[in-house]
């Protein structure tokens, strides 16, 4: 017998604290699957931020920072700078970067920093108990939205891969799932293009994903998956928005 | 001939691989297991598994090995 599928050697053989259903583990695996694609786990420092992302450190078999909330693309650029030659990715969650971090997101990709930036969408923020993010969608029910986000009060939810496509810094932007097999391998071949943008040294990349948060959504974990592949992808369209190289 | 094979102490009992697996050979279990969750259970009796890996590759916890002759 023949394995056909492992563990990629970039994660690490634990348990993590994620609820059943959690994107995030699929998103770390695809991560660190393109790590070792590009064989880049001794030279990698990845940056991790303040929500159910934090853990990356204990998760990654790779050495990390953990920056201030929102503040990873502004250590993940002191971090680069410092080191040319390692390979730095921060990994951020939708209230850490489209809220508090909005400020540092944006320059650092306007800047077009050598960095590639993994940001997990779930219109929630997780860990501290489900409040509005800027990402909520409109009538989504959240502990600080009870009645559901109105659209006069509080906006329309905020599609940062489309923001972030019109600065002239960004060179990769795309915005993935992984709610089905074929949105999963979508999300394995952009999240490798978006790695191979700075392996390659042509600048900024910013890859989102859209996930699941079934326990803060109060849904079992099917109806939180249907839910990525229904309402959400249905005002977050996939795709690719910018692909300055055609890598 | 494929098979897998699911780590039932890792597996939380989502549930994506039941609903993933083309030919249906995988379903939740009545047992609980240490993490206090029902894992998934592989069932070769319901049909032969082709090795896709497809339920390895939804699994968010890597809970499960997929293997081919």
């Amino acid at each position: 017998m023949q394995q056909v599928f492992t563990r990629p050697a970039s994660l690490k053989d634990v348990q993590t604290h994620f609820c059943p259903g959690c994107h995030h583990g699929t998103v770390h695996r695809l991560t660190a699957e393109a790590l070792d694609e590009f064989d880049l786990r001794k030279k990698t420092i990845g940056v991790a931020s303040i929500g159910c992302s934090v853990f990356l450190y204990s998760y990654f078999n790779i050495d990390v920072v953990e920056s201030p909330h929102g503040r990873a693309p502004a250590v993940a650029t002191g971090v680069k700078r410092a080191r040319p030659d390692s390979f730095v990715f921060t990994y951020q969650g939708d209230g850490d970067l489209a809220a508090i971090g909005t400020a540092e997101i944006i320059h650092a990709a306007n800047r077009g920093e050598d960095i590639t930036v993994i940001f997990v969408n779930n219109t929630t923020y997780g860990m501290t108990g489900g409040q509005m993010a800027p990402t909520t969608l409109v009538g989504q029910k959240t502990s600080t939205s009870p009645y559901g986000r109105n659209l006069e009060k509080e906006g329309a939810p905020v599609r940062v891969t489309e923001l972030l496509s019109n600065l002239d810094g960004v060179a990769f932007a795309a915005r993935v799932a992984v709610n089905n097999p074929r949105n999963l391998m979508d999300a394995k071949r952009q999240i490798k293009k978006a790695f191979r943008y700075q392996v390659e040294k042509k600048g900024f990349s910013f890859v989102e994903v859209l996930a699941a948060c079934p326990t803060n959504w109060g849904m079992s974990p099917i109806e939180a998956n249907e839910r990525v592949g229904g309402e959400m992808c249905d005002y977050f369209k996939l795709g690719v928005y910018k692909n300055t190289e055609n890598l | 001939m494929s098979t897998i094979e699911i780590d039932e102490l890792r597996c939380k009992g989502c549930g994506l691989c039941t609903i993933t697996c083309p030919k249906g050979l995988i379903e939740l279990s009545d047992k609980i297991n240490n993490l206090g969750y029902t894992p998934a259970k592989f069932d070769a009796s319901k049909g032969k598994c082709t090795g896709c890996a497809l339920c390895a590759e939804i699994c968010p916890d890597v809970a499960i090995k997929v293997f081919n002759e």
